[in-house]
């Protein structure tokens, strides 16, 4: 029997960014506020301390601020009528463990969507005609526009102190940023990063092919910056121990940094570490949330009663604990019915590597998360895809991160793959290659979808939730039109040779791509194609709210951290202004 | 950044197995050990933990010994990977938590001949993993050499019998052969090139081999130097000079 705790007005599940935006917002405006983070408490001091956080086995290899999938995975499957086999190991995702979640170890990229995203299948119809697409590519509308989220966007930007170069300020063209980009409300808080070599190299490249270079949007700092709340962050080092670890020097956006010691601040919150939560607890007669369950660090069943309950876990997480809760329709991939689960996307990304001759000195090994040269020029909202039997697209970066060896040592195909043939190679290509990517979209298809898995079980007896996914027809389709531009820039680049990376094979769990998994629990306008409304409020429990790129109904061509902020704090602010005085279903 | 080895980096040869460490130039030396200076306070010994192994017994460090430097082979430049010490690297992580499995899903069924997109999906630990493909590896290989050992064989042979696990030609009766090879070669790699605090990376020879600092704190001053050439002698996070260079850095 669970023990019973008193209640609290709003219980966050997980202590990540969302949890941390939440946390702050509401308990400030005088809500009691309880967070239940499954892993342990994380801060810069004393946990990430140089130079031991420099170990790019503990931390890049072995995941050391990843989920530890021993207590909790998922299972895995290509296709519907396939085996589903658990994933034993991390790789393709990176879902983070600890207060901070995945905003401790990510590179900062904070990249905004393009406004054709948000009304991507009435932007498609209206363009290309209602019969563009095959009827398994089941893109929607999000509910919300560009426009409403844009001030949701400006304030996100400034809490975490992003650096970039914008396009235009106002009506006024500036130049040097990204032209495809939606307008902005103001200039990002800070200036844009230094330009790696391999940046220069590609931009030369670029620009000469007419294409339109800029300096990623970056969450590294680029000065002194003191953010609305009154955190304190220092520039970036260029360290090259970004993305995977934990920021040493308070350069890098975090929740620890920029947000959580706000909500920490006010005695109406709490942070509560070693909490794993098993299930939502409802009410099917008065159809609402009443808490949750949670198992602590004892071992012992708790029970937190709240009046509210919002989803912050990681994206798939989410809906696989609204259907371990038994909340809502599970999407059935045989009916195409439901919605739990339902239009679960992820990232494209192809590849080409640029290999320069021996003593060009690229110096990997001087990068940042988000220090990257890219262009825009193949996204969605950027191009016609008139011809082309796909939609979507993404954009194109020559990214300078991760020169770490162990992971980094990059040789042209063909090369085999060890022996002293192969030891050559990484000496002469180590510090004289550039790596290009491409960032693609994803769209929703029937197949794809979060279930639970009838086979295994968590530490907690609890089914594994079930990844069914491949990459559709459409992606396939847009990678290959957009890689042959990449490679074309790449040939352009003067180097000796190149590599491509194509995507021609099935999706694996074993690789990693991207940790930017959406869908599950997505938001829209109608109940029988979405779960949450456009402020992300569950449309069976009217206090049962949903954050994080779970609710995006397909992924666009970018990392989705800044629209997961926004969307945080559109939806923080619904719930301040409309809902709390007046608890209801808000459309 | 200095190329190739001096006599002093020969001197620190020292330590490895009685399996000849094949050295730059195609030497073979047989070097005694020699306390690094200042590794041993006075007054306050630390037991010598250099040359000891925490997992494999002797004929299983003969293997690795010999594998690993196959993998990774001496050439005239640059040694391999048993004079990095991979082998003690390998030995480390799998007397610790990795060997184990802890942050591993491990529970059945298992589907061992699953397709590769699922990743691994044996029952055995890694550390179990290398038990039983080191012992029917070597099984493989006396049934095929009139009972020679794997390491007693040219490098041409070795090469033969990596490239049989790697294809999953070699059918072991226990385990799927490439997935020992995958995880032999994923070792190997991670201990020429991990921190030498973890007991490869003899001399950060993998680090300066490719041109890699290691532990630096801080390129902003150079990243605009577009094809500088960055000389400073590598560092280990280990290094106590470098953790004060950090802590007064701040």
């Amino acid at each position: 029997m669970a023990t019973r705790l008193p209640p609290v007005d709003v219980v966050l599940v997980g202590g990540g960014l969302t949890a941390s935006i939440l946390g702050k917002e509401l308990a400030e405006a005088g809500n009691t506020v309880v967070a239940l983070e499954r892993g342990k408490m994380r801060d810069t001091v004393p946990d990430f301390q140089s130079p031991t956080m420099h170990d790019e086995l503990k931390y890049d290899v072995r995941y050391g601020l990843a989920q530890d999938v021993s207590v909790q995975t998922l299972s895995f499957r290509n296709f519907v009528g396939q085996r589903p086999l658990p994933m034993r190991q991390l790789g393709s995702f990176l879902p983070g463990e600890g207060v901070g979640g995945g905003a401790v170890h990510w590179n900062g990229q904070t990249w905004r969507f393009q406004p054709e995203w948000f009304e991507l299948r009435s932007w498609v119809n209206e363009r290309y005609g209602e019969d563009f697409l095959p009827d398994d590519v089941t893109i929607q509308d999000w509910g919300i526009t560009y426009d409403e989220l844009e001030p949701y966007y400006n304030h996100f930007e400034r809490v975490m102190g992003i650096g970039g170069l914008p396009y235009a300020d106002g009506d006024v063209v500036i130049g040097g940023g990204n032209p495809f980009e939606g307008p902005r409300s103001q200039p990002y808080p800070n200036p844009p990063m230094k330009q790696s070599y391999s940046g220069a190299l590609f931009e030369e490249a670029a620009a000469g092919l007419g294409y339109h270079p800029f300096p990623v949007p970056s969450a590294n700092m680029t000065r002194h910056y003191t953010n609305p709340f009154g955190a304190e962050l220092q520039p970036c080092m260029y360290c090259g121990f970004c993305e995977r670890f934990g920021c040493e020097h308070y350069a890098k956006a975090s929740p620890q940094v920029n947000i959580l010691p706000f909500a920490m601040a006010s005695r109406n919150f709490e942070m509560r570490t070693h909490a794993y939560v098993q299930r939502i607890e409802w009410d099917p007669v008065a159809k609402v949330a009443t808490g949750v369950t949670y198992i602590n660090a004892a071992g012992e069943e708790i029970f937190q009663p709240a009046g509210m309950v919002v989803l912050c876990a990681f994206a798939h997480h989410n809906p696989v604990l609204m259907l371990q809760s038994g909340i809502g329709h599970a999407y059935d991939p045989e009916t195409r019915t439901g919605t739990v689960g339902r239009n679960y996307s992820y990232q494209t990304m192809t590849g080409v590597d640029v290999f320069y001759a021996d003593g060009r000195n690229i110096n990997p090994f001087m990068g940042a998360g988000a220090l990257g040269t890219a262009i825009d020029d193949f996204n969605n909202g950027s191009m016609d895809h008139s011809g082309l039997g796909f939609i979507g697209g993404g954009y194109v970066a020559a990214y300078q991160t991760n020169g770490r060896p162990i992971k980094y040592h990059p040789v042209p195909s063909g090369t085999p793959r060890w022996g002293a043939e192969w030891k050559q190679a990484v000496r002469r290509h180590y510090n004289s290659t550039v790596g290009l990517t491409f960032h693609g979209s994803s769209v929703p298809h029937p197949n794809n979808y979060i279930g639970l898995d009838p086979t295994y079980r968590d530490a907690f007896g609890q089914p594994l939730g079930m990844l069914t996914y491949d990459f559709p027809h459409n992606d396939r389709l847009m990678a290959r039109y957009v890689t042959e531009k990449v490679r074309d820039i790449a040939l352009a680049m003067g180097g000796d040779e190149i590599s491509v990376g194509w995507l021609d094979d099935h999706y694996n769990i074993v690789a990693y791509q991207t940790t930017h998994n959406t869908g599950g629990t997505i938001m829209g306008d109608d109940p029988q194609t979405s779960v949450v409304n456009r402020y992300l409020q569950s449309w069976d429990l009217h206090n049962l709210w949903v954050m994080g790129a779970s609710v995006f109904p397909q992924n666009a061509g970018y990392n989705p951290t800044d629209t997961v902020g926004a969307l945080a704090y559109w939806a923080a602010d619904a719930m301040l202004n409309q809902y709390m005085s007046n608890p209801r279903p808000l459309v | 950044m200095s190329q190739g080895l001096s006599r002093r980096d020969l001197l620190k040869a020292a330590g490895l197995s009685s399996a000849a460490a094949v050295l730059p130039g195609g030497a073979q030396a047989q070097v005694p050990v020699q306390p690094a200076e200042g590794a041993v306070h006075a007054g306050h010994a630390q037991p010598e933990t250099e040359g000891l192994l925490f997992f494999f017994n002797d004929e299983e460090a003969q293997f690795i010994e010999a594998a690993v430097e196959r993998l990774i082979p001496a050439d005239p430049e640059w040694p391999g990977a048993g004079w990095a010490g991979v082998l003690y690297y390998i030995d480390r992580q799998l007397a610790a938590g990795y060997g184990a499995g802890a942050r591993m899903y491990l529970d059945g069924p298992w589907v061992p001949d699953a397709p590769p997109q699922f990743g691994y999906q044996l029952r055995q630990s890694p550390a179990e993993l290398y038990r039983i493909g080191i012992a029917e590896t070597r099984l493989f290989v006396r049934e095929r050499s009139n009972q020679q050992e794997f390491w007693d064989l040219d490098p041409g042979g070795m090469d033969r019998v990596l490239q049989a696990l790697e294809s999953g030609e070699a059918a072991l009766p226990s385990i799927p052969s490439p997935v020992f090879f995958e995880t032999l070669l994923a070792n190997t790699i991670e201990g020429f090139f991990a921190d030498p605090a973890y007991g490869g990376n003899r001399d950060m020879v993998g680090w300066r081999m490719v041109g890699f600092p290691g532990a630096y704190a801080a390129y902003i001053d150079v990243v605009e130097d577009h094809g500088v050439a960055f000389e400073r002698r590598p560092i280990s996070f280990a290094d106590q000079q470098a953790r004060q260079d950090h802590i007064h850095g701040h």
